[in-house]
């Protein structure tokens, strides 16, 4: 009796220690997470010329606005901001109604080509044409150099496909059932009854698809470079980061620069920073109210397959 | 004649079924001509390619491409990378995973625990150019790891950790963490809901810690799942990832930078040398092909479902 009470005294005490340690490396999670983001956000909002002092961290020192005047008037960014946002949109509505579509025909129990259908898509999951055949076939489509190129590539998504019918799986039959006793059609019934159930699943696949075209860059640059009216803002980033990779080379070389720069408003720090929290912003605004769907959506999409 | 009514049964049934087809098959014809089509250009491989001609009036050059391919000592390079950057990538991914998807478990308020969550999968979500233009302002010369070193004494001068290719390989590592091991997290914690609580009310009546719970119950809970997914990375040992390389990779880390997938970007779209990249493309699909395989195997085997 005597030691059953000492041991639970002493691993309530261990206990206690395993908490304060659990609190304390999540919060350095935390601030390895954030900081960098802050950080640009400091820069961004800081005079170009007093960040070169350096010892910008949290906060900005001389605040302006002078930076993103810069980067949405005297670049590309402003047009490729707009192509950014009408791909991820249409690119979104388009695919995830496609892919919606094809998942309740291949749910239907009835559908005699269902398996025939699902197996033709599941088994794109495990090969890939290789990225010369897949960029000659762009190229013989005739697709190059056109804002398509960014949507009909991508229209289904066989993950997407398989988290969406796993969703339609688990309604209840009985509700479809009478619906197409009532004599509605398939289509009818895909748009007015099953539309309107699986809209988490809708909001998870969503999720996924915006992101992926609002972070894809490698279309641009592999398919769209020489039309800078379909650059996105990614892509902007990316030439941003490639004619900077060689200043962080030599400090030397970078002092210089930025000596000579004294007269500039802006400087390629800035312009980064600046850049990197437009194309970060959205994403930051829009994700954690979607938590709940794509957590979900995850788990049911990673399961079932 | 049993057969012949079956396939009449078969169309009738089909042709009343034409919303279905509708609805269906227009996306058959989307994935033939875009997932399938392109397995034809894998006779590029076969073939000294030159653009401006047909696929069938080229010169045809046999295994010549493959035979160079595997006598190039640039694609053993590509290769060594590929599997270090993706085997470290895949260990260090699991181990941090698994570790915080185990602590976010202990944390005993919910408000703090969603937080927490919720920030966890803030780098996921951003691109990986965002990513790599953070890894680079972090690393910079007087970016805040140098500063940090500077400050502690444990460095005279600034490291450029992107100039030394050793450096790379661990950069690239922790930068993959910093993006994912939140969003990792999901499908264990999922996983940690499914265990039975009257283990833990048994346990906690045993008087046994914090820590000897998790070690016992809950880490043999979530084995399964550790187990089914770390078969299911196995087979993509191939994919050490892309943009993470191609965007940190520079003129200093080449060595240990470069991957399959940037040799074969440099071959055929840069030097134009679309026979020797088709084949060190269908050396990637066809290996990773096996494997994935051969790990859905493995794991309906070990009496699993299959993941993907």
């Amino acid at each position: 009796m005597m030691s059953r009470t000492r041991s639970s005294v002493a691993s309530s005490f261990g206990d206690k220690v395993f908490d304060f340690c659990n609190y304390i490396f999540m919060i350095f999670l935390i601030v390895v997470t954030l900081y960098p983001f802050i950080n640009m956000l400091a820069l961004s909002l800081n005079d170009a010329n007093d960040s070169i002092r350096g010892g910008i961290y949290l906060w900005p020192r001389v605040w302006t606005l002078r930076n993103y005047e810069y980067v949405f008037s005297e670049t590309n960014v402003y047009f490729a901001t707009f192509i950014s946002a009408a791909r991820t949109i249409i690119g979104t509505l388009v695919s995830v109604f496609c892919t919606a579509m094809l998942a309740y025909a291949v749910s239907r129990p009835e559908y005699k080509l269902r398996k025939f259908v699902s197996i033709v898509f599941i088994f794109t999951m495990y090969f890939s044409g290789g990225l010369i055949p897949e960029y000659l076939l762009i190229k013989n489509l005739d697709l190059l150099n056109t804002f398509w190129v960014y949507i009909v590539p991508g229209i289904i998504g066989v993950f997407n496909m398989i988290v969406i019918r796993s969703f339609i799986d688990g309604l209840p039959e009985g509700i479809l059932e009478s619906a197409r006793i009532d004599g509605a059609g398939d289509f009818t019934v895909f748009i007015r009854i099953v539309l309107p159930l699986i809209v988490p699943a809708l909001a998870t696949v969503s999720l996924f698809v915006a992101v992926y075209q609002w972070n894809s860059w490698f279309d641009v640059f592999l398919y769209n470079s020489s039309r800078a009216d379909l650059s996105t803002l990614q892509y902007e980033l990316v030439k941003i980061l490639a004619s900077t990779n060689t200043s962080h080379l030599s400090p030397a070389d970078q002092y210089a620069d930025a000596m000579g720069g004294r007269t500039r408003t802006v400087t390629p720090t800035s312009i980064r920073a600046t850049m990197t929290i437009v194309a970060s912003l959205p994403i930051i605004m829009v994700y954690p109210f979607l938590q709940r769907y794509f957590v979900k959506g995850l788990v049911i999409g990673g399961v079932k397959g | 004649m049993v057969e012949k009514s079956r396939i009449r049964q078969f169309f009738k049934s089909l042709s009343n079924q034409k919303t279905l087809m509708l609805m269906s098959l227009p996306f058959l014809v989307w994935v033939i001509v875009f997932k399938y089509l392109p397995l034809w250009g894998w006779l590029i491989a076969f073939q000294r390619y030159r653009l401006g001609k047909g696929l069938f009036d080229q010169t045809w050059v046999g295994l010549e491409n493959f035979r160079m391919l595997f006598q190039d000592h640039h694609f053993y390079r590509v290769l060594r990378n590929t599997l270090v950057m993706s085997s470290l990538n895949l260990v260090l991914g699991f181990v941090t995973a698994i570790t915080l998807a185990l602590l976010l478990n202990e944390l005993r308020r919910v408000y703090f625990k969603r937080t927490v969550q919720t920030i966890s999968y803030l780098p996921h979500f951003v691109s990986w150019v965002v990513a790599a233009n953070i890894v680079q302002e972090t690393l910079a010369p007087e970016g805040i790891i140098n500063n940090l070193l500077l400050k502690l004494n444990i460095i005279e001068r600034p490291i450029l950790w992107l100039g030394v290719g050793e450096y790379f390989w661990g950069i690239l590592a922790v930068a993959e963490v910093w993006k994912n091991v939140g969003w990792n997290t999901i499908i264990y914690l999922a996983a940690i809901t499914t265990i039975d609580p009257t283990q833990y009310e048994a346990a906690q009546i045993d008087g046994a810690s914090r820590f000897r719970r998790m070690w016992h119950i809950t880490l043999p809970g979530i084995r399964p799942v550790i187990v089914l997914l770390l078969i299911m990375n196995l087979g993509h040992i191939l994919e050490s990832g892309f943009e993470p390389q191609y965007l940190l990779g520079n003129s200093m880390n080449i060595e240990y930078s470069e991957n399959l997938d940037i040799f074969v970007l440099k071959y055929g779209i840069q030097l134009n040398n679309y026979g020797l990249a088709t084949a060190a493309g269908i050396f990637k699909t066809v290996v990773s092909f096996i494997f994935i395989i051969s790990a859905n195997h493995i794991a309906k085997r070990l009496g699993q479902s299959r993941l993907y």
